[in-house]
């Protein structure tokens, strides 16, 4: 029945798991223009905005006299908080395009188990988030630090708390990527997901603004973009939960945001 | 080999598929056919374990689809040409599939040969028109070289020559000894290209008979006759031996005697005949006339169905 010199003839052993999810994963991200695309718009974004308020912090703080509160590692990575947006775009896309598209059924006839699937985005995405965070981190420190060394106090690497942030801000993208997958798994559609996100990251903390203040110091360091703001900061901020607290926190909501949307994947049709 | 056992679906209300049990056969090819709307997609997402029954199970090989150790060198399915990520290219695409069953890159130039893309492998998904879509997607059917193919709707958007290069490769697949379950809503495309047929309306099973006799039984021919009187005419041509059923005009609809016969009948009676008739109905309309009743958004044609 099947032609003997085909390729395929020889079935291997066993079945199939998630090494091949995982070779699938990581061709089908790198063969979208749109990773590319939000990669680099997040580049632009976190080193772009990170010089100009480099520029600008350093310049009041030498001619203006602004001199409390700044911190060059801090002032160096404000870029992530628009960087952000392009990541999470990132995660929302790798599940949300399948659906649009229909590829999510070409998918599942080809890894039936849906946790395999999600398990494998979950890994490749993390690998390319935690790698590009990182690399746009020190590259936003490194920039900022040269800008702001013309006119005020810098830092270095072995500025006390500025390694740490530097590598938090990049954990800190890199569970933000996750949990827009989460977000995307449970919503399906693109523009639903993504919305969700900005709305967590920038609405969230417009809305508790509007609560009395008691509130603001008892559920503002639960908010994600708080708990990024500590992450990147070297020293711990008042009202707000350690840097790695934080992070233990943020993971956690991804976490719980990819189990419910992988219990809702496995349980709705595709 | 396919084997449905008292699958049902609903989407809300609505059902889709009602209580479909079938055996899909390997060596030949099974046309599954309904109208738009009839459960036919739907069924096959549910051999895929895309779409979750409501109750009632089905299985490939022996095996729910999602226990399959290596799905797609099982089962090759065209779902729909649409399931492939536009800005993705049609190579890309094929690796992607071709990595998850440990099929290996070798296998991706030789399907894109096979249907005739080598040529445009590396462009965007998105470029291509209908019929390249659609020998796309039969190449990620062929990828894992399956004993189990589906296709859904595979000629729709192909011009004459796509419709025959489909209908060839259909049968020659059935000649290699795969199951091949194909779906259409054209009856005339089932009559050229499928051996067997499943026929379903408003999710249910209609038939599930070769297609030979599927035509036979209902491509009758009838002789039509209109007469001034055809209360005494309809006497004579039944004692005859004759089956008279009239029609919504007036018209009677004779089989079981020849057009000949009746024009004796008539003679002999001194009744007048204004026609006499040889009427043939077309697979089409013999389609309609057996799913008419199950078509949910059918206009009301009352008892011309079939006499055209």
């Amino acid at each position: 029945m099947t032609p003997a010199s085909s390729p395929v003839d020889r079935v291997p052993p066993g079945h199939y798991g998630f090494l091949g999810a995982l070779k699938s994963e990581w061709t089908k991200l790198r063969s979208l223009r749109s990773t590319a695309l939000s990669i680099a718009t997040m580049f632009v974004l976190t080193i772009g905005i990170g010089a100009l308020v480099s520029a600008a912090r350093a310049s009041r703080y030498a001619n203006h006299g602004f001199k409390s509160g700044f911190d060059p590692t801090r002032v160096s990575l404000t870029g992530l908080l628009f960087g952000q947006l392009a990541i999470g775009v990132l995660g929302v896309l790798v599940i949300t395009a399948e659906h649009s598209t229909g590829t999510i059924r070409s998918t599942l006839s080809a890894i039936p188990r849906r946790p395999v699937v999600l398990a494998a985005k979950v890994v490749t995405l993390g690998f390319v988030a935690l790698v590009v965070s990182e690399a746009v981190c020190f590259v936003a420190f490194f920039v900022g630090q040269a800008i702001i060394a013309a006119s005020a106090p810098h830092a270095t690497l072995s500025t006390p708390g500025a390694l740490r942030s530097i590598v938090g801000g990049g954990l800190y993208l890199t569970v933000l990527a996750l949990l827009a997958l989460g977000l995307g798994t449970l919503i399906r559609h693109t523009a639903g997901a993504i919305t969700a996100f900005v709305g967590i990251l920038l609405i969230l903390p417009l809305i508790l603004q509007s609560l009395p203040s008691s509130y603001i110091a008892a559920i503002g360091k639960y908010l994600p973009a708080n708990i990024g703001i500590a992450m990147m900061s070297p020293s711990t901020l008042p009202d707000s939960f350690s840097a790695w607290t934080g992070f233990a926190l943020l993971s956690a909501y991804a976490a719980v945001a990819l189990l419910v949307g992988g219990w809702t994947m496995v349980k709705r049709d595709a | 080999m396919i084997v449905a056992d008292g699958l049902s679906k609903s989407f809300g209300d609505n059902v889709a598929v009602d209580n479909l049990s079938f055996e899909i056969h390997p060596g030949q090819v099974t046309g599954f056919l309904g109208p738009n709307g009839a459960g036919k997609s739907t069924t096959m997402r549910m051999i895929m374990g895309l779409d979750h029954p409501k109750s009632g199970t089905v299985t490939v090989n022996g095996r729910p689809y999602h226990s399959l150790p290596w799905p797609l060198r099982e089962v090759g399915a065209l779902l729909e040409a649409s399931a492939i990520h536009p800005g993705r290219s049609a190579y890309n695409h094929l690796l992607t599939m071709a990595q998850t069953n440990a099929i290996p890159k070798a296998r991706v130039n030789e399907v894109l040969e096979l249907v005739g893309l080598s040529h445009v492998a590396r462009r965007r998904v998105g470029k291509f028109s209908l019929g390249m879509g659609q020998r796309l997607g039969i190449a990620v059917a062929l990828l894992g070289d399956p004993g189990v193919m589906l296709f859904d709707e595979p000629v729709n958007g192909l011009d004459p020559e796509g419709i025959r290069w489909v209908r060839n490769l259909l049968r020659s697949f059935a000649a290699e000894g795969r199951t091949v379950f194909v779906s259409s809503h054209l009856m005339s495309e089932m009559a050229l290209t499928a051996d067997h047929l499943l026929v379903i309306g408003k999710g249910k099973l209609i038939a599930d008979t070769p297609v030979a006799d599927f035509i036979a039984q209902s491509s009758r021919q009838f002789v039509r006759v209109r007469t001034p009187d055809p209360l005494s005419l309809t006497r004579s041509i039944e004692r005859a031996g004759g089956t008279v059923i009239e029609e919504s005009d007036g018209a009677l609809a004779v089989t079981g005697l020849e057009a000949a016969e009746i024009g004796d009948i008539a003679a002999s009676q001194q009744v007048a005949l204004h026609e006499l008739s040889l009427q043939s109905a077309s697979l089409e309309e013999a389609f309609m006339e057996i799913t008419g009743s199950s078509v949910e958004f059918r206009a009301e044609t009352g008892a011309e169905t079939g006499a055209r």
